[in-house]
């Protein structure tokens, strides 16, 4: 069975098995390796993509149910050298240490911006991170990140 | 293992009549993180996700009846479904978790510390399937098993509307599952407690609280549960687990709307 999505803007067909786990897929066939894998047991969220505008774990997923779907990977928030505005605000914020967890974070920080607008607090933003983990324990800069990202991504993401 | 993509459901329950163990796939959410753990090792894979007739909500009866296929994303946001309702979905997992994980597929597995079954013992809810009426009494058969025969697919679950209810859990810092949630119902009959994650069979009603409530005894009079019927492990003994029913029983009872 062919499998065909559109990832980060443009057509992929990979040939894996449709059984393949998506993460696998988009790191070792589509060579996109920002898609990281913390735990492999669905509780750290360093997986995280977007499909059809949601984060998801692309460790637990299976190529085939992303037939048809939207997948935006990391690799595909900025506009040539323009950061989209979340990965900019882990930046300023100082948002990250080793940085394995924050491709799943800024994914994170997204699907919060978009559930609960610009206004969103540092209480909802901790809270909506459960399904993420940080070796690095740097959580108070990545929630001051996504605090600011979610305000500054207000507009588009409306 | 061979992916199938079945049109209808008829198609899908006539895929598992064949292959040695086959397993319906919808978000995956329990069934990917079986087969990664090696728990499960199905030859047939077949995706149900894409069947229309698995999804959608409504009201009749007295009750909501929501569609296998309905994400807990879904529940938790859903206009039409009541507050206890949401508020129980949206505790499930994280929220990545919650943008694929499905009604169904949570019943179907019947983990032990899921938090839907509490809702549907509570609410005394029918699990409707391909071939059946379930009532909630005989659905749950201790944990991981139910009613549903080789190839039972649950099309939609019909929850009665409560005149109050709440839900409350304690969850495991990590894997965000119930270490005990108590599901706190009150129906025109009376009062229905419902208990997950606590129980060494699965989930159970938990009847002293239901006849404390139904008394008027405050739920903070409600005496823990026999500990020897609760489970115990790494995460939390039996005597603690028994003790959290008794917390969250106060919460939810606390939270009723
Ligand atoms: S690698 Fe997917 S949740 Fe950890
Ligand atoms: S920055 Fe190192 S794991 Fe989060």
């Amino acid at each position: 069975m062919a499998i065909e999505f559109t990832l980060n803007g443009e057509r992929a067909a990979p040939t894996a098995d449709p059984t393949a786990l998506l993460v696998e897929v988009l790191r070792d066939e589509l060579g996109l390796t920002g898609t990281h894998i913390g735990c492999d047991t669905s509780q750290c969220g360093a997986c995280n993509v977007l499909m059809n505008g949601e984060p998801v774990k692309s460790c637990t997923l299976l190529l085939a149910q992303v037939d048809g779907a939207d997948i935006v990977t990391i690799e595909g928030l900025a506009e040539g050298d323009t950061l989209h505005p979340m990965q900019l605000a882990f930046k300023e914020a100082h948002g990250l240490q080793c940085g394995f967890c924050t491709p799943g974070m800024v994914m994170a920080g997204i699907g919060i911006a978009k559930r609960h607008g610009g206004a969103v607090g540092e209480d909802t933003i901790a809270h909506e991170l459960e399904g993420n983990l940080c070796r690095c324990t740097g959580y108070v800069n990545i929630v001051k990140a996504i605090k600011a990202g979610a305000a500054a991504s207000a507009g588009e993401m409306a | 293992m061979t992916y199938y993509r079945p049109r209808t459901a008829a198609e899908a329950v006539e895929l598992t009549t064949s292959g040695a163990d086959p397993a319906y796939l919808a978000g995956g959410h329990t069934l990917i993180p079986a087969m990664k753990a090696r728990l499960r090792d199905p030859d047939r894979l077949i995706d149900v996700s894409g069947l229309d007739e698995l999804r959608g909500m409504q009201h009749a009866d007295g009750r909501l009846w929501i569609g296998a296929l309905t994400r807990h994303a879904d529940v938790a946001r859903g206009a039409d479904v009541f507050p206890a309702l949401q508020t129980m979905a949206s505790m499930i997992g994280d929220p990545q978790v919650r943008n694929r994980g499905t009604l169904g597929g949570s019943l179907a597995n019947n983990d032990p510390a899921a938090d839907y079954p509490a809702a549907v013992l509570a609410l005394d809810a029918l699990v409707e399937t391909d071939r059946a009426v379930h009532g909630a009494a005989d659905f749950f058969q201790g944990m991981f098993f139910t009613a549903l025969e080789d190839g039972e697919l649950i099309r939609r679950v019909g929850f009665r509307i409560p005149r109050r209810a709440a839900y409350a859990k304690f969850r495991h810092p990590a894997s965000r599952y119930a270490l005990a949630g108590v599901f706190v119902a009150e129906l025109e009959e009376g009062w229905r407690v419902a208990v997950t994650g606590a129980g060494g069979e699965g989930v159970f009603r938990w009847s002293e609280a239901e006849a404390a409530l139904g008394a008027g005894q405050n739920a903070r009079d409600v005496p823990p549960p026999d500990a020897a019927a609760m489970s115990s492990d790494i995460h939390a003994g039996a005597d603690y687990r028994a003790h959290l029913c008794t917390v969250m029983l106060k919460q939810a009872v606390g939270d009723l709307s």
